[in-house]
């Protein structure tokens, strides 16, 4: 099907002119897209029809559902409808909040629903003055809806990839020669009955330790959370590592939800993980114990030191971050787990610093290590700046109030506070 | 500087230490950190300071008995091991 792509740009509050000659019309009556005649066979922008009730300001409100933005959608030019495809992976669009007006952008990575044929792909974003809106559901064909539905779809909400399917086809083979091998010997083990048995009660009664050990364990040790801060690929380690390394281009800070639920890291490259940081701590340890070596200062016990400084270090940092959290009441979701992440990503400064260190020599060192500092610096600001300070705060509008100020003085605190841990953990490394 | 971890475990026992001797009567209620004075102003804003007595009121209801225990410990195991 011959579709070209609609970037949609929110043209934010004005109206524009509309000239009607294809509409998407949405089964409740409303119109919602609609094109232009002058250029019948490309579309360059859309624009959002205006019903005749619809003559106030925050038209958007009227069309689309609470919290669903409408971000992209393809037109096929030669029916009267439109046709989309179901849009998968991040875009970075910068457009207008419909309900608050203020520009943020999304990362897209869920899919409500669409179909083939026609379908706007509305993804729902968490706000919180969702207010006087009415229902658009924009389906033309119903039917066509359940229709492909599945095809190229990745689940976001799955954290790791399913590959039990390979590699169960093809152990199908061998479970057939195994016992067609052990079929001899194993006839006189498994025919005594009492063996058998045995055999049962002790693999139910592991069976059952297990699930006592896993229940207990999940109690103390959040294992199922742990898991999603480990849900990365290769993609993501690399982009996240540049990002570290060089904050500067990047323009979207923001974490997407899917259905109020973060999702993982591997999906998007905002969310915090503990991947680079538990690797970058052991790295850095193997890097101290190396450049310790390079002074002939190196024992074997200074590894075990080393490494509990730093952890000392970290857990300390940790707990001082959230009593200060704590002080100043900010509301937030960081999870305790998230400030440790974000503690561990200065372990990558850290190293970059001590190898160039190696390299290159104290002056080499010094360079990095400020290069480093100053991109950690930059990096923690824009993170925590969408976590920690109010909305409109985030947005770069200086608002007064005690409460406002304590909480940027707060970020800016953590932020200042890494350069000199990564200045500290390092300084005696380097001869 | 060379931390271990039971360096930062002595710290945290000599902290929470410090926080429980603090006494209620005699002492925080005679600086302005008593109890009566932390309650009031429903806003939503609590102030740091009334923050921290709470802080202050928490830990010692809450650690008195396990500090018991944890010092005990600690003084054995000082006096066995150095």
């Amino acid at each position: 099907m011959n579709v070209c792509e609609i970037k949609h740009k929110l043209i934010g509050r004005g109206w524009g002119d509309v000239r009607m000659s294809f509409c998407l019309v949405c089964d409740d009556g409303t119109i919602l897209l609609s094109g232009d005649k002058t250029h019948p066979e490309v579309m360059t922008e859309s624009r959002v029809c205006l019903t005749r009730e619809v003559k106030r300001p925050h038209y958007w409100h009227c069309l689309i559902r609470p919290g669903y933005l409408l971000l992209r959608v393809k037109v096929h030019l030669h029916s009267s409808f439109f046709c989309s495809k179901k849009n998968v992976g991040p875009s970075n669009a910068l457009e207008d909040c419909h309900v608050c007006h203020l520009t943020t952008s999304h990362n897209i990575t869920a899919i409500n629903d669409a179909c083939v044929c026609c379908a706007v792909l509305a993804v729902r974003i968490p706000h919180s003055t969702d207010q006087n809106v009415v229902s658009s559901s924009c389906v033309i064909d119903p039917k066509l809806r359940m229709r492909n539905t599945s095809k190229d779809r990745i689940d976001p909400s799955q954290l790791f990839d399913d590959t039990s399917a390979a590699p169960g086809v093809e152990t199908a083979g061998f479970p057939g020669q195994g016992v067609g091998a052990m079929g001899y010997p194993g006839q006189t083990l498994l025919s005594d009955p009492m063996s058998n048995l045995a055999m049962a009660y002790g693999s139910s009664l592991a069976s059952q330790g297990k699930d006592l050990v896993d229940k207990n364990l999940d109690r103390f040790l959040p294992i199922s959370k742990l898991k999603y801060y480990f849900a990365v690929d290769t993609v993501y380690v690399g982009k996240k590592l540049g990002l570290l390394i060089f904050p500067y281009m990047h323009q979207n800070w923001e974490v997407s939800y899917q259905q109020d639920t973060p999702v993982a890291p591997r999906f998007d490259i905002n969310a915090p993980d503990l991947y680079i940081p538990a690797m970058g701590f052991i790295t850095y340890i193997l890097v101290s114990g190396l450049a310790l070596g390079t002074q002939n200062r190196f024992t074997p016990e200074i590894l075990g030191m080393q490494a509990s400084s730093a952890l000392v270090w970290l857990i300390m940092e940790v707990l001082a971050v959230l009593l200060s959290l704590y002080l100043v009441t900010v509301n937030t979701d960081l999870t305790t787990i998230d400030l440790v992440a974000f503690s561990g990503y200065k372990y990558v400064g850290m190293i970059v610093g001590v190898v160039a260190g190696l390299l290159f020599g104290r002056t080499g060192y010094y360079l990095t290590l400020l290069w480093c500092c100053i991109s950690i610096f930059i990096f923690m600001i824009r993170t925590l700046r969408l976590k920690l300070l109010s909305e409109a705060a985030a947005q770069g509008v200086l608002i007064h109030g005690a409460r406002n100020q304590l909480r940027m003085y707060l970020t800016m605190s953590i932020a200042a506070a890494q350069p000199i841990f990564m200045y500290w953990l390092t300084y005696h490394l380097v001869g | 500087m060379a931390f271990t971890l039971y360096s930062l475990i002595q710290a945290v026992i000599l902290c929470v230490n410090a926080v429980a001797v603090l006494h209620e009567e005699r002492f925080l209620s005679k600086i302005g950190w008593g109890v009566d004075q932390s309650i009031g102003g429903f806003g939503d804003e609590p102030g740091i300071k009334v923050q921290l007595m709470n802080l202050v009121r928490s830990v010692r209801t809450v650690m008195r008995v396990p500090l018991i225990a944890v010092n005990s410990v600690c003084i054995v195991l000082l006096l066995l091991f150095g």
